[in-house]
């Protein structure tokens, strides 16, 4: 992948829990090609995991007859990835967890793929679509200069 | 398209004498194992297994319900007056455990001699 300008890779999912290791696979495989080191490549592994998920299961609440859009566009030193799902978008903004309220009942044990979306990549940011249709989420890696 | 959760029991004794009982893991971690993480986790007697050893060390792919099912089961050891360690996690995981706090209430060790010494 030399030379590279914006080669871009797209993926289509079904709404279906599992696939998103589909997605999380050929992303990790763009990132190698870029020469991301493999801890990076393990944080974007479970990023877009997680992205697919809250697009499969609350984006296109498990609709097999919707699909998940998985853009990845890759540039000169960073890594886009785009999630698209057919949902209003998310309203929240992730709040880190808090494991003495979890394990005291006062808070879900559920509910940090938010959380672990913004924590492990370099930029997200969630994106509601017009006419509550076609949100996403989008995620950024950059190449460390030693990397490039 | 998950890959099936195995999981199974050994009992074991620590150098120190303890019991510890150990569930490995085996495949992904996922909303799919709650059966296979919970459900054998949960027909253990509460009175004679007080140390519990997590192995994830055959396990490839931990996603949030999967965490979830972890913490689940970090809430019924404690108000069963249990400890629970793990070992066998990636560096990865590691830093995923320990960046929701996982690691304030399970104990993580890199592999099972290095546990098993600490009990």
């Amino acid at each position: 992948m030399n030379a590279m300008k914006t080669t871009n890779v797209e993926v289509r999912l079904p709404s279906r829990m599992g696939f998103e290791k589909v997605a999380m696979s050929t992303a990790a495989s763009v990132a190698k090609l870029m020469g991301f080191r493999e801890d990076r490549i393990e944080d974007l592994k479970t990023a877009v995991a997680e992205a697919c998920i809250n697009a499969i299961e609350h984006g296109n609440r498990l609709n097999e007859k919707l699909s998940v859009g998985v853009v990845m566009s890759a540039g000169e030193d960073s890594l886009e990835v785009k999630v698209i799902d057919d949902g209003k978008g998310m309203k929240n903004h992730p709040s880190k967890p808090d494991i003495d309220r979890k394990m005291h009942g006062e808070e879900d044990p559920r509910g940090m793929g938010m959380f672990l979306i913004q924590a492990l990549v370099d930029e997200a940011e969630w994106v509601a679509g017009s006419n509550g249709k076609s949100s996403y989420v989008r995620l950024v890696i950059r190449l460390d200069k030693e990397q490039a | 398209m998950q890959s099936e959760t195995k999981s199974h029991v050994d009992q074991l004794t620590s150098p120190a004498g303890h019991p510890v009982t150990v569930l490995r893991f085996e495949g992904d971690i996922a909303s799919t194992s709650k059966e296979a993480v919970l459900g054998v986790y949960q027909a253990l007697p509460k009175t004679t297994n007080k140390l519990i050893l997590l192995d994830f060390s055959k396990v490839d792919y931990i996603n949030s319900s999967g965490i979830a099912l972890v913490i689940q089961l970090l809430i019924e050891a404690s108000n069963s007056g249990q400890k629970v360690y793990a070992y066998g996690l990636s560096a990865h995981f590691v830093k995923v455990f320990t960046m929701v706090g996982i690691t304030k209430y399970a104990g993580l060790f890199p592999s099972q001699a290095e546990a098993m010494a600490a009990l």
